[in-house]
């Protein structure tokens, strides 16, 4: 069986009070890809948020790779590393260039070598169809491509597990497939990933298990075959026909 | 106009240059750390702290309500204390310090704050430690405002200082009070009146051009 990189036990978190995750439990192994489903304001992001330490939890655990991610204020940098974590909104730095972006972290946070780094990164653009782009500057580009330099800034880290936030949401319809060629391409490789996303069909091929949260909590688990066929909950088939349409005529 | 008129204008204006470059200069030194660290300790900021917040915000609140040429009179103590007498081009830099370094600080905080959130997030989410982030990521991000920021400040600033020129201030502005106001010079007024202008335009449009050359963000 392989490693667990990505343990969950009994998250809690809330906001002003109202409680967002409810006594969560999650695994994910090295390898896997799980997409989480569920409908809007369930929750998603704020999950994947307090998975890197980017929201403070109220109880339960969150461990990468077996140590504690929340609270331990120290070594949070450190861990953070090991999740890689992609926005709906690129969040790339305005200010530098495609190949700035790329390498503020790994040679200012990780402190490695300038040349070493920038040889992986051209490798990693060229890997995502972007070698012509890289002294280009984030406004000189589309969305689909400002999304793919910034899965390559995450990947440039070499983190544990990737984390996907609906990262094709903002994106002009012909723009989501190019994002989404490489995150399956990623898959491929053996990268273990989360993803958050509203793109059914993409979630089918990717997934090798999909969760499904509704009310801060799991509603269910499986395969994408028997989640998409034969939906255990009530919640899931109705979440699920909101993606379906009946013929009128 | 006599030679004379020429180098006691010449004169004026270097006053005025040294006194609104050093001031702006100085207010900076104090202004940017005093803007950060408000800016920081909010309760989204990337460091909260709460009575960090309060305290500075109090500081900078309290002084920037003091109306100039009252602060210019208040800490005459101070600016003899510190220059050794009250009255020249050097003893103005104290109150315009006094006056600007608030100022300033509240400029740095409101260009801080136009950095995008979303970006500050991406930079803690691949590890960056607080430092860094400060550094690598909101002041560079914040540069072209900041630099806007700083324009404003230097002419306000510039206004300031020939303000000061009523309490024995040096400068453009002790020209035109001594020769206009008190002898009813108004040619020699409308001269030094006229550099004045000339200079914050020339402030203005060597900045705006800096602005466009630095900034990365927008076509
Ligand atoms: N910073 C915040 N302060 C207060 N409430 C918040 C905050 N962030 C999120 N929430 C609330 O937490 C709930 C879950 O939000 P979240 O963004 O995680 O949902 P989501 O599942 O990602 O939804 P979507 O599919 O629309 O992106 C929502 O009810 C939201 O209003
Ligand atoms: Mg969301």
């Amino acid at each position: 069986m392989a490693d667990t990189v990505l343990e969950i036990r009994n998250l809690v978190k809330k906001f002003d009070g109202h409680i967002i995750l409810n006594d969560l439990d999650m695994n994910v192994q090295e390898g896997e890809v799980v997409v989480i489903l569920g409908p809007s304001g369930c929750g998603k992001s704020t999950l994947l948020r307090c998975i890197n330490g980017l929201e403070e939890i109220q109880s339960g655990s969150v461990r990468i790779q077996g140590k504690e991610i929340s609270g331990t204020k120290e070594n949070a940098g450190l861990l953070r590393q090991k999740v890689g974590m992609v926005f709906q909104s690129y969040d790339l730095f305005p200010h530098l260039s495609v190949l700035g972006n790329i390498m503020l972290s790994p040679v200012k946070v990780q402190k490695r070598k300038k040349d070493e780094v920038k040889e992986e990164a051209l490798e990693l653009l060229k890997k995502v169809g972007l070698a012509d782009k890289a002294d280009s500057y984030p406004r000189q580009l589309s969305g689909g491509q400002k999304q793919r330099v910034a899965i390559v800034r995450a990947l440039i880290l070499h983190p544990e597990i990737l984390l996907f936030d609906e990262v094709t949401a903002a994106l002009d319809p012909e723009m989501v497939r190019e994002v989404l060629d490489v995150i399956l391409s990623l898959a491929k490789q053996g990268k273990t990933m989360l993803i958050v996303t509203h793109e059914m069909q993409f979630a089918k091929a990717v997934a090798d298990r999909i969760v499904f949260i509704d009310e801060g909590k799991i509603m269910e688990e499986g395969t994408a075959k028997e989640f998409f066929e034969h939906p255990q909950t009530e919640r899931a088939k109705k979440f699920l026909h909101v993606f379906s349409f009946e013929d009128v005529r | 106009m006599n030679q004379q008129m020429i180098e006691l204008l010449a004169g004026g204006i270097k006053e005025t240059l040294y006194m609104t470059l050093v001031s702006t200069f100085i207010a900076y030194v104090i202004g940017i750390p005093l803007g950060v660290i408000c800016f920081i300790t909010d309760k989204n900021g990337i460091c909260p702290g709460r009575i960090i917040h309060l305290v500075t915000g109090i500081l900078i609140n309290l002084l920037r309500s003091v109306p100039f040429l009252i602060l210019l009179v208040a800490i005459i103590p101070l600016t003899r204390l510190i220059v050794g007498t009250t009255i020249g081009s050097t003893a103005t830099i104290v109150p315009l310090v006094v006056a600007a370094a608030p100022y300033v600080a509240r400029m740095v905080e409101s260009s801080l704050k136009e950095v995008d959130a979303g970006v500050i997030e991406a930079a803690k989410s691949m590890g960056s430690s607080r430092l860094q982030i400060i550094y690598k990521v909101l002041l560079p991000e914040a540069k072209p405002s900041l630099l806007v920021g700083g324009l404003i400040s230097m002419a306000t600033i510039l206004g300031y200082s020939a303000m000061a020129g009523f309490v024995g201030g040096g400068g453009l502005g002790a020209i035109a009070i001594n020769y206009g106001y008190y002898r009813y010079q108004t040619d020699i007024m409308f001269v030094t009146v006229a550099f004045l202008v000339l200079i914050v335009q020339l402030f203005q449009e060597a900045g705006i051009w800096l602005v466009n050359r630095i900034d990365k963000r927008s076509a």
